[in-house]
């Protein structure tokens, strides 16, 4: 037996290796586009230190402001959550190829797509231009949010169900409203419930977020708060962001585990 | 007498729950209605405002692209994007190891670890931004630790579950071969995970350039910085020029990620 018959257990992957070789190479590109050197990281360091020591003690005062601006932070996710699922459930249904005609699928799937085009941050600026600062824009920007994400997912629960159910009571002559109610809905509704508390947590989330560009909530506090060097309130309101969203997530746990059993 | 029984789907205990669910969730809409401090001529007023808005911005602006360094912006809000996923993935490799109990059978580590990735994801891109400004200053340093920061607890909570679900066959072999550790994680753990390391670092980079053109609002490099400007100073043939290039760039940053996902998995 000569050593050329000896197979190698783990060969050399020359194209694997390549291409590690190029994404170092990347990185140090990038690293210099973005001007990055261990000079400014090391600088920061030391600025991050004396940032989170002014963190540090979480202030108490103008705690009447934080609980205001919670409330309305959540309010803004509720009322969000319930117009845009409720909007999205049509658009969703609408936008199912499976169950409507093309002229009146692809129009759904047309504002479905627009309203998942951009990030919600940026809707928000054009909502804050348009309706004023304020949480009216927060809701619009969020309720778009949703449309976007439980349309789309709603119409691909749709497109997967079974038809069966659905021919049977075609066959039998009910009308359309009954074939929704009783052979569809029943078949996507556990997913409906699943994407429904996932964009009530998601909408919380960001609505503690689009505040930093004047549409309401909690964030607009936190970057006064920054802007003014009040770093101890800052650390007082992520801490609440923070419960509040974890909060909000052992919440929805919660009821998709009602709807599971 | 035979005894009738009537068939429900739903014991009393599932019903009151439900019940219980739709009226909170009723009673929270209504109390959120009543108090928000919403002023009904804006809402009325906002189909104007809207058309007002749109027709402002037209005609787009598109001699600003190279006048107002947009291109360069454009490019360095990539870089960020790219830069943060690859940097946060450094960092979500050994979170993610150490959250597997599979391979890590401490539930100390693993609870750090978990509680590292929980808290990642709690905090958003736009305020890990603004942290990371008020400690590296303003700019793209500080844009991109957001950007991966951020992404830890993605990709770290992703990677644990594709390790949690290993198959133990390659382990044992390797182990019974008296293999190193190293040897172990390398030769018998990520050949198994690679597909899923790839899907889920390709999908992050594609959130990630929608993130990142958005924390130059807060100062923290890119094309949100040019937006920023475009919106202070009235400049909305600009703006629309702006959303224009970050709706391609995204959009084609999707097409990019569907197509290496189609010949990668």
């Amino acid at each position: 037996m000569n050593a050329a018959m000896v197979r190698e257990p783990f060969k050399p992957h020359w194209w694997g290796r390549m291409g590690w070789l190029l994404l170092v190479a990347y990185c140090v590109y990038a690293l210099s586009d973005l001007n990055i050197t261990w000079a400014r990281f090391t600088a920061g360091l030391g600025a991050g230190a004396k940032f989170v020591s002014e963190m540090f003690p979480p202030s108490t005062k103008r705690l009447e402001l934080l609980t205001q601006n919670l409330v309305e932070t959540v309010e803004i996710a509720v009322i969000s959550s319930a117009f845009g699922i409720a909007l999205s459930l049509p658009l969703g249904l609408l936008s199912a190829r499976n169950l409507m005609p093309a002229w009146l699928s692809w129009p759904a799937r047309a504002i479905i797509a627009i309203s998942r085009s951009f990030h919600p941050v940026i809707f928000a600026i054009l909502f804050v231009k348009a309706v004023g600062f304020g949480p009216l824009a927060g809701i619009l920007t969020l309720v778009f949010a949703s449309i976007g994400f439980v349309g789309k997912l709603f119409a691909e629960a749709i497109e997967e169900i079974s038809l069966k159910p659905v021919e049977a009571m075609t066959a039998a002559g009910a009308p359309f409203a009954s074939v929704l109610t009783f052979a569809v809905l029943p078949q996507v509704f556990n997913r409906f419930i699943g994407f429904s508390t996932y964009q009530f947590d998601s909408n919380l989330r960001n609505s503690t977020m689009i505040g930093v560009v004047g549409a309401g909530g909690i964030g607009g506090t936190l970057f006064a708060a920054f802007q003014r060097f009040d770093y101890d309130f800052l650390c007082t309101i992520l801490i609440s962001i923070i419960a509040l969203i974890m909060l909000g997530e052992s919440l929805a746990i919660k009821i998709k585990a009602v709807f599971n059993d | 007498m035979t005894e009738h029984r009537t068939w429900t789907r739903f014991t009393r205990a599932q019903r009151l729950a439900r019940f219980a669910v739709y009226l909170g969730a009723v009673a929270l809409l209504a109390v959120s209605m009543d108090t928000v401090e919403v002023i009904p001529d804006f809402l009325y007023d906002a189909p104007k405002q809207v058309t007002d808005l749109l027709r402002r911005m037209w005609p787009v602006d598109f001699g600003a692209y190279h006048k107002q360094g947009i291109h360069e912006a454009l490019i360095e809000t990539l870089n960020i994007s790219t830069l943060g996923t690859i940097l946060s993935l450094l960092m979500a490799v050994p979170l993610g190891v150490m959250a597997a109990p599979n391979i890590v059978p401490v539930g100390f580590l693993n609870w750090i670890a978990r509680f590292v990735l929980v808290s990642s994801r709690t905090v958003n891109t736009l305020v890990w931004a603004i942290l990371f400004v008020a400690v590296f200053g303003p700019g793209a340093l500080a844009g991109t630790a957001a950007i991966a920061f951020r992404s830890i607890g993605f990709c770290g909570k992703l990677l644990g579950e594709a390790l949690e679900e290993i198959k133990p066959g390659p382990i044992e072999a390797l182990k019974a071969a008296g293999a190193p550790w190293t040897s172990i994680l390398i030769k018998g753990y990520w050949p198994q995970v690679a597909p899923a390391f790839w899907g889920l670092a390709l999908f992050r980079w594609d959130i990630n350039v929608r993130e990142s053109a958005v924390i130059g609002l807060v100062g923290a490099g890119g094309i949100g910085v040019s937006l920023e400007n475009a919106l202070n100073l009235f400049r909305w043939t600009q703006v629309s020029l702006v959303l224009l290039c970050i709706f391609a760039v995204v959009v084609l940053a999707e097409v990019f990620v569907t197509h290496i996902r189609q010949k990668l998995i």
